[in-house]
């Protein structure tokens, strides 16, 4: 029911189209480009459509722009899920100590997470990679710092209501240790609204990786669309395709997954109101 | 006033803890960043190895951690956030000098984002599900999706390259001599592409927090006897249906600050305007770990404080807000 209504949704429908191609551009990435796309490919600054060995030309370095397209399209996705797993993994176990502690341990988690919400996250994240150096770990850490908040609030709220259920009562009559009931009763069923927020944070993610290797801070060794773009820049007036390619890889990669977000998000709150 | 008063009096207490977390924080990013105080003193003024033990001493950077932590909480407290390493100066000085041009830059790209969202709000939740409303959701979900850095390029070519309408870069023209009204027009010209790129995707959020607003109001009851009573749609729209959607953007004012100072870092860099955002990415390029923590300090101050301007506009707008408190 919840899958049809979200293929009747011609908005969900382009959203999966452009995340399946974002996942298959990543996947056959090193299969399409098995060189270096850090390496020379050809004459520099060839503009797109005229040598078709180099479909949509060179940058300043002689580099394929199409191979760093697809090259790109795999480090935005390994961060963006990356980052996202390790906020909705860190932001649950927050979220579920704080609702099952309550009292003072409660209170000190949900003020830790005040604070990190009120420093701003992309500062966190600068601030992190400038002490910890750029690498793709670290960038994956310096995300997830500052994502983790909205799943902990959500988890919290779920476990606060759901711990007065039943069946958790029941457990707890059968004997059940408490971290047992925790982590086998309740966080399962606590779970769901949790992942529903993944996809945005997802999308965040990609939009922070990029900001991080425009401004020089992603992994040297990588090809990132922000890096692409930063590199671009310098010949912004001559060659502005440069920046601009990449620039529309993320925006349709970033909208795909709020497309889909919402699908699942519409279609599923469409069952709930008919049952 | 007794309801507002015990809303300001919870959320002070709210904040200082906050911002305690905060400069536990810092103090262990600046354990964690390679050299100290010491070293960025000696590397900015010159100095021997015998001066440095010295200083560490003096400084009571050779004690343990925890009277480190005492010392450091000592001297925030008398507004003594350290030296920057970059600027030879005390961290405090830079980090207000650059904050007008942040603050200019936020509240512009706030208004115009607050005001154009909220417009094209209207007119998309004035009829849920129409075409128009269609478009203009997916429209402001793909301009979301805009990096700002990017949106900002685009921007440029179009308007400093091909037309030569704004200026690329700066805050004004570089000793330009110009006074008054004059300087303040030069301002806003460099200012129009900046504030475009940091207002035009916050955009979308207060557009969608309007047309939420909106087509949940279109099923209460009181709308439902405005059309009963024949009120013509325009009426119904603007009084019944906007108006009570309107409360929930004056949150979003708050929520939306912490990401928008995030957003300046790259915007400001984009376009050079020493702000803030700027002073931020300069502290990474020079490694000044103590620049950078001011400059979160700072910032988590600024969230801090706007959050509390909104809470308190919160709850004079809305006579629910605390009134079992005060009671």
């Amino acid at each position: 029911m919840t899958l049809r209504r979200f293929l009747h949704s011609p908005e969900a429908l382009a959203g999966a189209a452009i995340v399946s191609a974002l996942a298959v551009m990543a996947l056959v990435a090193p299969l399409l480009f098995p060189a270096d796309p850090l390496s020379i490919a050809g004459r520099p600054l060839t503009p797109p459509f005229q040598d078709w060995s180099l479909p949509l030309g060179t940058d300043r370095l002689g580099r394929d722009v199409l191979a760093g397209l697809f090259h790109g399209a795999r480090t935005s996705l390994a961060v963006g899920l990356a980052a996202a797993s390790a906020a909705i993994v860190a932001g649950s176990l927050v979220g579920t100590a704080a609702g099952f502690a309550s009292g003072l341990t409660d209170d000190v988690l949900m003020r830790i997470t005040d604070a990190f919400q009120t420093v701003p996250g992309f500062l966190l994240a600068l601030a992190f990679v400038s002490v910890a150096g750029p690498s793709l770990a670290t960038v994956v850490g310096a995300i997830a710092l500052g994502a983790w908040t909205g799943p902990a609030r959500i988890a919290r709220a779920e476990i606060l209501s759901i711990r007065e259920r039943d069946f958790v009562a029941g457990a707890r009559i059968v004997g059940m240790h408490p971290v047992e009931i925790a982590l086998r009763e309740v966080l399962p069923n606590a779970l769901p609204p949790v992942l529903a927020l993944s996809s945005v944070i997802v999308a965040g993610a990609i939009l922070i990786e990029a900001s991080l290797s425009f401004l020089g801070l992603g992994d040297p060794n990588r090809v990132t669309w922000g890096g692409m773009i930063a590199e671009g820049r310098a010949v912004l007036r001559s060659a502005p395709f440069l920046s601009i390619i990449p620039g529309i890889a993320l925006v349709l990669s970033v909208l795909g997954v709020y497309l889909v977000s919402e699908g699942v998000v519409e279609a599923s709150a469409t069952r709930r109101s008919l049952s | 006033m007794n309801r507002v008063r015990a809303v300001i009096l919870r959320r002070l207490v709210g904040a200082v803890a906050v911002l305690a977390i905060v400069i536990v924080g810092g103090f262990f990013l600046l354990e964690a960043a390679p050299g100290d105080a010491v070293d960025a003193y000696v590397v900015s003024t010159g100095g021997d190895a015998g001066m440095i033990e010295e200083l560490r001493k003096a400084w009571g950077l050779d004690r343990s951690p925890l009277a480190r932590f005492g010392l450091y909480v000592w001297s925030l407290a008398q507004l003594d956030l350290g030296r920057s390493v970059t600027f030879s100066r005390p961290v405090l000085n830079v980090v207000l000098e650059r904050l007008p041009n942040t603050l200019l830059l936020m509240g512009s790209a706030t208004a115009l984002s607050f005001s154009l969202g909220s417009l094209l709000g209207i007119l998309a939740g004035s009829r849920p599900g129409s075409f128009r409303d269609r478009l203009l959701s997916i429209g402001s979900l793909a301009l979301y999706a805009v990096p700002g850095f990017w949106l900002g390029l685009v921007l440029t070519v179009l308007f400093s390259v091909q037309l030569r309408w704004f200026p690329v870069s700066g805050i004004e023209t570089i000793a330009s001599g110009k006074q008054g009204l004059d300087r303040a027009l030069d301002i806003g010209r460099h200012l129009v592409l900046p504030v475009a790129s940091l207002g035009l995707i916050y955009l979308a959020l207060y557009l969608r927090v309007m047309r939420a607003g909106m087509a949940e109001a279109w099923r209460m009851d009181f709308v439902l006897a405005a059309r009963a009573r024949g009120l013509p749609r325009r009426r119904i729209v603007i009084g019944h249906v906007a108006r009570n959607a309107l409360l929930p953007l004056v949150t979003m004012l708050g929520l939306q600050s912490a990401a928008m100072l995030g957003g300046s870092v790259v915007i400001e860099s984009l376009f050079s305007v020493p702000g803030l955002g700027r002073l931020a990415q300069e502290a990474v390029a020079g490694r000044d770990t103590p620049l950078l923590l001011g400059i979160i300090l700072v910032s988590a101050v600024l969230v801090v404080l706007i959050n509390l301007a909104v809470d308190i506009l919160y709850a004079v707008l809305d006579p629910r807000v605390g009134a079992g408190e005060a009671a």
